[in-house]
């Protein structure tokens, strides 16, 4: 049960990130590290003790595998994590070349 | 096994925060990297080597495109005081924790204990080596089994490298 509160001590870390800093770049790097944390969250649910990866061959019997379908879908996850991360990066140089400045307290021109 | 994922799980708390209190933002983007690279690891642990492969060209791609823009900003790190909405963010954190916790609780209750997972759903992926004809279980599920979860995956990559390309876009229409 350990790595299963550890991974949600890093997700915390993450929210942390989020709430407190002022820097844009920073809250996309707590943003990113929240999402690595659920990313492994669910590997972890589908670890078997002693098993092995789940590629077919003769020497391994196939219930010594361990469970492919969260590895499929997180393969699925990471690369979707990559796009949003990338579209993140984007507003925030945009945002900068506006502004001259990644902290949120300055950028307020839409305040209401 | 256990013990090592821990170590690396440990390792991976420490680099978030110290990423997360960094003076500078390039130390801050290179720290990062330790998460990234940390759960690399944990996944060759935990016997998804795809994933891992997959992982190391993500996490090398997103720390490039950090530095990218980093690299020309000169901007000075404002100090954080002590305020009082410092405050109220850490006790809207604390909340967020408690939530958390607790939903953690009652979810894990119904999750067997770390290593002890029994392959319930995913049986008919399992012995699909038959059906789709790949040896690697991971790929007959993404490409087989699930291929139109794979086709919107790459619909979604398109449609952010689309959304980059419009932020990005230099001059703005005529007039502007």
């Amino acid at each position: 049960m350990i790595p299963f509160i550890l991974c949600l001590i890093l997700f915390l870390i993450g929210l942390y990130g989020i709430i407190t800093q002022k820097n844009l770049i920073k809250i996309i790097l707590g943003l990113a590290i929240m999402e690595y944390s659920v990313n492994l969250f669910l590997i972890m649910i589908g670890y078997i003790d002693g098993g092995t990866a789940p590629i077919f061959s003769e020497k391994f019997h196939i219930s010594s595998y361990v469970d492919p379908l969260p590895q499929a879908m997180i393969l699925t996850a990471i690369v979707i994590g990559l796009a949003t991360t990338a579209l993140l990066l984007a507003m925030a140089i945009r945002l900068y070349r506006k502004y001259g400045s990644f902290d949120i307290r300055k950028i307020n021109s839409l305040k209401g | 096994m256990e013990i090592y994922l821990i170590i690396m799980l440990v390792l991976m708390i420490c680099g978030s925060l110290f990423s997360l209190h960094a003076k500078d933002l390039l130390s801050a983007v290179i720290s990062y990297g330790i998460v990234g690279f940390g759960l690399v690891i944990s996944f060759l642990l935990l016997q998804a080597p795809d994933l891992a492969i997959v992982q190391v060209v993500v996490e090398i791609v997103t720390l490039v495109i950090m530095i990218a823009v980093i690299k020309d900003t000169t901007e000075e790190q404002n100090k954080q005081t002590a305020s009082f909405s410092h405050f109220v963010y850490l006790l809207v954190l604390l909340l967020f924790t408690i939530a958390f916790y607790l939903a953690f609780e009652k979810v894990s209750g119904g999750l067997s204990p770390f290593g002890q997972h029994v392959t319930r759903m995913a049986t008919a992926y399992t012995y699909g080596v038959n059906t789709t004809g790949s040896a690697n279980l991971v790929t007959g599920v993404v490409f087989g089994f699930r291929a139109y979860d794979t086709l919107g995956e790459a619909t979604v990559l398109f449609t952010a490298v689309i959304g980059v390309l419009t932020i990005l876009r230099l001059k703005g229409k005529k007039g502007e």
